[in-house]
């Protein structure tokens, strides 16, 4: 067991020292195109119509005037500090604007990932202990149908359905307006607002969720362990909830894991849609608004964030499948 | 060979089974298998009537789809089946001219993408060595970029049009082709009817272009039909953000047109997000059949 553990450390140690270069790959090529892209940032920096030697002056102090090489050199080096620029639209360290924005997307996504696990793994039990009943099917056509919808379209017939026709739920916004709620108004106020948006990125992932259950649990029914276990006479409740749900739960973390892109992705249509305060719209503000350091930063997060996602996945797959081992 | 079990790689790649064709018996009865599947009946229908629709647009919707008229926000009538929209634009007519835009976004891309991947991962998996451990780290990096904020940037930034898009698009659908091959290709590489090719003196790259290769590519093109449906999503995301190309129709264009007009004109959504669905779900399918064939001809051996 010791000697386990120390491998599953070593193996962990190894995973992170390969995600370095990742990083700082993601963080060259990003660099580079936006530096590659027509438009001197200076303009966005000094405004038009300044004199030469200003300009000049505005260069070297913002190291414009060296090679790129020496400016992605400081750049990666400022990162690494914790220093990510300063917002041109915002006039704010990038820091601060994320920051500010953050809370937004992770309530977002997270009220979507726990709904879609759990709802997901509830329709994934019940279907794969009914196979083919008329459930089963079902579950089949929505799983089909979500995952070939564009996350935005299905927003827009959430907002058709649940705001237009039956007049139900908020489709602007975090807050009401006009309203100044206090305590425990404000959390439903926020909680009423949050319903659509959530829905509208938790449903693939929902369908996804199911569909993998049913098909994982119906295998992990039919394999070895679970035949030993019911010959030596476990109560069926007990093969299912503790031999063949722990196979399960992969499902869940090939989703939420797996599909982190595409969680990321739909958030940021998601939050435009709806008009939610978080970072997939400060986004979307960034490049309209060719807020580069802004820009760059909120890429290398959610690229980080993919990266770091991709990790605990690994480490969480080795920790629940006994049959993977590490090497 | 240790790496392929770690939960990264089981989530990353998509889970194709390999597959071996070659003999004429085992096509027939692949052919047998796929077109008995109503999803395979589906799939080549939607693929079929898209294709038609993107060559005739100009016969079955005569016009130009920027024309406006004074018919504003008309609902679906005879005259105008799917209505018009807040300028009067026929709105039957921006869906079918809007085809070409998606298929030409899904094919070109795939097309792309697939030659990309098949190239570094016959490579990678050919030559082995440290030419396979850079190719392959080069491949976790593509793989792990957020495509779609990727392309967002760079579209926004270069102001380009559906061109860029595509382009970057197949710069970074490629990753899973290329995985998918390379795979293929060390299962493969030892396997009786190469070793006996090797035996009788073959080249080794004659070896991998007529023995491996053909062999390796079923699941490459089930693959390339995810990757058709997957790239029209993500244009029709750019466009729905005002981020495509503004001289061309297409689905996603026309959703960011109708979202301001949600309560007012459903059939403005209504229309190109069936359009859209509709696609990616016969593709999906197509997939899925191209899937089932390749694999039930496997078990049945």
């Amino acid at each position: 067991m010791n000697a386990e553990a120390s491998s599953l450390g070593r193996y962990m140690v190894r995973r992170l020292l390969q995600a370095v270069p990742l990083v700082f790959g993601i963080l060259v090529i990003t660099f580079t195109l936006i530096h590659l892209a027509p438009g001197d940032p200076l303009i966005f920096l000094a405004g038009e119509g300044g004199s030469a030697s200003f300009y000049a002056e505005m260069r070297a102090r913002y190291g414009l005037d060296q090679p790129l090489i020496a400016q992605l050199g400081h750049y990666f080096v400022a990162t690494l500090h914790g220093d990510f620029g300063y917002s041109f639209v915002y006039q704010q360290p990038v820091f601060r604007v994320i920051l500010g924005r953050l809370p937004a997307t992770l309530l977002l996504m997270g009220a979507a990932i726990a709904f879609s696990s759990a709802i997901g793994l509830l329709m994934g039990l019940i279907t794969a202990l009914r196979p083919r009943s008329p459930l089963d099917h079902g579950i089949t056509v929505f799983t089909l149908t979500t995952y070939a919808m564009p996350v935005f379209w299905l927003g827009q017939l959430l907002v058709l359905l649940f705001a237009v026709r039956l007049n139900l739920l908020p489709v602007q916004g975090m807050v009401t307006a006009r309203e100044d709620y206090t305590g425990i108004d404000h959390v439903l106020d926020v909680a009423r607002h949050l319903a659509l948006p959530a829905l509208t990125l938790a449903l693939p992932q929902l369908a996804l969720t199911a569909g993998l259950t049913r098909t994982s649990l119906r295998e992990a029914l039919a394999e070895d362990f679970v035949t030993v276990a019911r010959a030596k006479g476990l109560s069926e409740r007990i093969v299912l909830w503790r031999h063949a749900l722990r196979n399960a739960l992969l499902p869940i973390v090939t989703v939420t894991g797996g599909h982190i892109s595409v969680v990321l992705t739909g958030a940021a249509l998601t939050e435009t849609i709806f008009a939610w305060p978080g970072i997939g719209r400060l986004l979307l503000d960034a490049a309209l608004k060719r807020d580069y350091p802004l820009l760059m930063a909120i890429f290398m997060l959610v690229s980080a964030t993919v990266i770091i996602v991709n990790l605990i996945t690994d480490l969480v797959y080795t920790m629940l499948d006994p049959r993977v081992r590490f090497a | 060979m240790a790496r392929q079990v770690t939960g990264a790689q089981m989530v990353a790649t998509p889970v194709i089974p390999i597959t071996f064709p070659a003999h004429r018996r085992g096509r027939d009865r692949f052919w047998h298998r796929f077109r008995t599947q109503p999803a395979a009946l589906f799939g080549c229908g939607v693929l079929a009537a898209l294709l038609f629709i993107a060559l005739f647009a100009g016969i079955l919707a005569p016009g130009d789809p920027f024309a406006t008229s004074r018919q504003v926000f008309q609902t679906p009538s005879r005259a105008h089946p799917f209505g018009t929209d807040d300028l009067g634009r026929d709105l039957y007519r921006s869906v079918m001219h809007g085809a070409r835009a998606s298929l030409a976004v899904g094919i070109i891309t795939t097309v792309i993408a697939t030659a990309i991947g098949v190239l570094v991962g016959a490579c990678a998996g050919y030559f082995g060595g440290i030419v396979d451990d850079l190719l392959m780290r080069l491949t976790e990096l593509f793989q792990v970029i957020p495509r779609f904020f990727l392309v967002l940037i760079a579209v926004t930034l270069f102001k380009g049009g559906v061109g860029l898009i595509i382009l970057l698009l197949g710069l970074t659908f490629w990753p899973g082709t290329a995985r998918l091959l390379r795979g293929q290709i060390l299962s493969l590489r030892n396997r009786e009817h190469v070793v006996a090719a090797r035996a009788i003196g073959l080249r080794e790259s004659a070896i991998l272009v007529r023995h491996v290769l053909p062999m390796a590519l079923p699941p490459v093109i089930t693959l390339a039909a995810l990757t058709v449906g997957g790239a029209i999503l993500v244009e029709a995301g750019l466009s729905f953000l005002g981020l495509g190309d503004h001289n061309v129709v297409s689905w996603g264009a026309l959703l960011n047109d109708a979202q301001q007009f949600v309560r007012r004109a459903w059939w403005l959504s209504a229309f190109p997000g069936l359009a859209i669905t509709v696609t990616v779900l016969g593709l999906n399918l197509l997939a899925d059949a191209l899937n089932e064939a390749w694999n039930s001809r496997l078990s049945r051996r």
